[in-house]
């Protein structure tokens, strides 16, 4: 048998939007291995240029049909930073709500649709639901509150429709936020019982000692606002991130890599990295089921997302829940904006990590520039990263497992092509 | 097609956000349903598996934007009995039409920092204008009840049930006041083609025309009006602006008024 291996994932499946990887193996070890976004560029921050601030949120949302949701918020608290506004009480309550409804459809999204299915050896959802078709069919239900939330706060479940800069342009019905409260305490039992399921999972053999990047709130679990943190002492607000984070552009990929400020150190953001980072501030029931699924305080196996991500979801469950009972009709939707020149910028935690926002407006209110750095980008060179140990891990395995390996590793990160391409195919060569 | 063998259903992915294509996998309560009326023969975004052409449906998620799209969509087609494009991206050009009122060098210096990586048409354009059609679905995104109606159409060979009227029938069979009329809020509800559920008039918003051009729209009588409403020329331009401006209609009366 020839010494020379080579592995191509043409074209990356189960995650959203188009990637690849590329890896040539040489005498049993790595000689190169890249990882690339190959989705068509679309350029975003420049078609922004001249628009009014209000669109920010409507356009940056068809970043991605995943998380529209995290660019509506990211740009409309840049926006309100720079025209000198802030959304306090109840109308912040309503965004973290609708928020929770993202972090949950798209958590479920990937654990059981697109993930799982690689823990336990299926190609497919659907072709685990022929082999398990209650747990499929609950966390389908799970999935549809989520997006259940997003339409009673937002309108439409993809691309939502009722949130602005300064708020909402309606204040959505309070007998219609109240309805949720039924399915979100079924939320919280059924999400339980699955991050048992996930934890029972078999996790590939592979641990990094990351550095941990997140928002990180005085009173709660960061979702929509807060510093940004690392595990490894930074502390700092939202307006200093471009001075200890970039992005590098490399020749393999249309996505920019996400590079520490020193130019080269890869971090991680996402589930492992707030959990990592804020475990503390989780519920009471999501610490102990936590627990109870084999995590512990510090995950540095990206395996474990999967239960991290179900961890979460319980939270947001529960968060949502707590939101709902709180709701009273709003007084007013939104705050008044009068559009003037500033800077401004905004960063939320997506459910697949920090995403970064920053304008410029004219005295008219138009946007001169624009910046916008999705997770996914933040996450590539970590993700190159956990591909060479993992690969280095599991050289004794045919072309065709590796292969398989490699992909459950990328799809650790949830990772969100159509973001990143401001991400996958495999190849190997194993020479 | 053959009884006795399920048809084959493919979903292709072109320049776009994923919003379209997760329509399909959040039919919450219909995806195992309609797993089980059709072979899942090509889906990326939810399986690794991959079953050769030809294919009975395809669906198309996004817009043409790269000199690699053009050729993809070519073969596509070539292994596909029905191409149904599905989302503004695929039937007009997406957002991302917007860089076709621009320079693109002047786009690739603005994002990247090393031009000479990037490989991108000029322009961002509907996969109609690159090979031939069978059914076009509107919105930003698609409306998932609208992707149910048509894969059943299609497969069971009859038209499907997708009206071409404004937003405005919509609004009044649903009950929603308008909100032009009643709050003078401007609103492309006139021109624009109903199937989302009226999302945005229910939330008190002006519609901002996801589903573009309704059946013979008259953009200029609504233009009238959005000024006498106090909208600035750059404003009305930009109301057509936005996910459909690949559109025709939305396309001229945005020029109208550069």
């Amino acid at each position: 048998m020839s010494k020379k291996r080579i592995i191509k994932v043409d074209a990356l499946a189960r995650v959203e939007g188009e990637g690849a990887l590329y890896l040539r193996v040489k005498d049993n070890k790595i000689k190169d291995l890249k990882f690339r976004i190959y989705e068509p560029p679309r350029f975003f921050e420049a078609l922004l240029q001249g628009r009014i601030y209000s669109d920010a949120p409507d356009i940056t949302a068809r970043i991605c049909g995943i998380c529209p949701m995290a660019y509506i918020m990211g740009a409309s608290h840049a926006m309100e930073d720079s025209l000198g506004v802030q959304v306090t009480g109840a109308l912040r309550d309503l965004r973290r709500l609708a928020y929770c409804g993202e972090w949950i459809e798209s958590h479920v999204l990937h654990v059981f649709l697109l993930h799982a299915p690689d823990f336990l050896g299926y190609q497919d959802s659907i072709q685990l639901s022929k082999d398990h078709p209650e747990v499929v069919k609950k966390a389908l239900n799970l999935k549809k509150i989520g997006n259940k939330i997003i339409e009673v706060i937002g309108g439409r479940a993809i691309h939502p429709v009722n949130l602005a800069v300064g708020g909402f342009h309606g204040a959505p019905k309070k007998k219609e936020v109240k309805g949720l409260a039924e399915g979100l305490k079924w939320g919280i039992e059924t999400s339980r019982e699955l991050a048992l399921l996930v934890g029972s999972f078999t996790f590939p053999d592979y641990t990094y000692d990351y550095t941990s990047v997140s928002m990180r709130h005085a009173d709660e679990y960061a979702i929509t606002e807060g510093n940004i943190i690392s595990s490894r002492g930074l502390d700092i607000p939202i307006s200093e991130f471009e001075n200890h984070f970039d992005e590098e552009h490399v020749a393999h990929s249309n996505a920019l890599h996400g590079v520490m400020g020193d130019g080269s150190k890869p971090y991680l953001t996402g589930p492992i990295a707030r959990y990592n980072n804020n475990f503390n501030q989780l519920s009471p029931l999501a610490k102990e089921t936590a627990k109870a699924a084999g995590l512990e305080k510090t995950v540095n196996n990206p395996f474990k997302s999967i239960v991290v991500r179900m961890v979460e979801t319980l939270y947001a469950f529960e968060e949502a829940l707590r939101l709902v009972e709180a709701y009273e009709t709003l007084e007013a939707a939104h705050i008044e904006i009068t559009p003037k020149a500033g800077r401004g910028t905004g960063c939320t935690e997506a459910p697949r990590g920090i995403c970064y926002h920053r304008y410029e407006l004219d005295e008219e209110g138009r946007i001169e520039t624009a910046r916008i750095m999705p997770p996914t980008s933040q996450n590539q060179k970590q993700i190159e990263r956990d591909l060479w140990g993992v690969v280095e891990g599991h050289l004794h395995l045919p072309d065709e497992d590796l292969k398989w390996v490699c992909e459950q590793a990328i799809r650790n990160y949830d990772p969100c092509i159509s973001c990143a391409t401001h991400f996958l195919k495999l190849t190997v060569d194993r020479d | 097609m053959a009884k006795n063998r399920k048809p084959k259903l493919a979903v292709w992915k072109f320049s776009s956000c994923d919003g379209c294509q997760l329509s399909l996998l959040d039919c919450e309560d219909e995806l195992l349903a309609v797993a089980d009326s059709v072979e899942i023969a090509y889906f990326l975004e939810a399986s690794r598996a991959e079953i050769a052409g030809p294919y009975d449906i395809s669906l198309v998620e996004g817009s043409i934007t790269t000199p690699h799209e053009i050729e993809r969509i070519k073969k596509v087609r070539a292994q596909s009995r029905a191409l149904i494009s599905i989302g503004a991206c695929a039937t007009v050009g997406g957002i991302q039409a917007l860089k076709n009122y621009r320079n693109v060098d002047d786009l690739i210096m603005t994002v990247y920092a090393h031009p000479e990586y990037i490989d991108t048409l000029t322009t961002s354009t509907a996969i109609a204008d690159h090979v031939t059609v069978d059914f076009e679905l509107r919105g930003c995104p698609i409306n998932k009840e609208q992707l149910l109606e048509l894969i059943n159409a299609t497969l069971n060979a009859r038209k499907p049930n997708v009206s071409q009227h404004s937003q405005c029938i919509e609004c009044k069979l649903a009950g929603t006041v308008c909100v032009m009329v009643s709050q003078g809020k401007p609103c492309l509800g006139p021109i624009t083609q109903a199937g989302c559920g009226n999302v945005c008039p229910r939330c008190d918003r002006g519609c901002y025309g996801c589903f573009g051009p309704k059946e013979t729209p008259n953009p200029a009588a609504l233009s009238t009006r959005m000024k006498e409403l106090g909208l600035s020329d750059r404003e009305v331009k930009h109301f057509y602006r936005l996910f459909n401006t690949g559109a025709p209609a939305f396309h001229d009366e945005g020029n109208a008024h550069e």
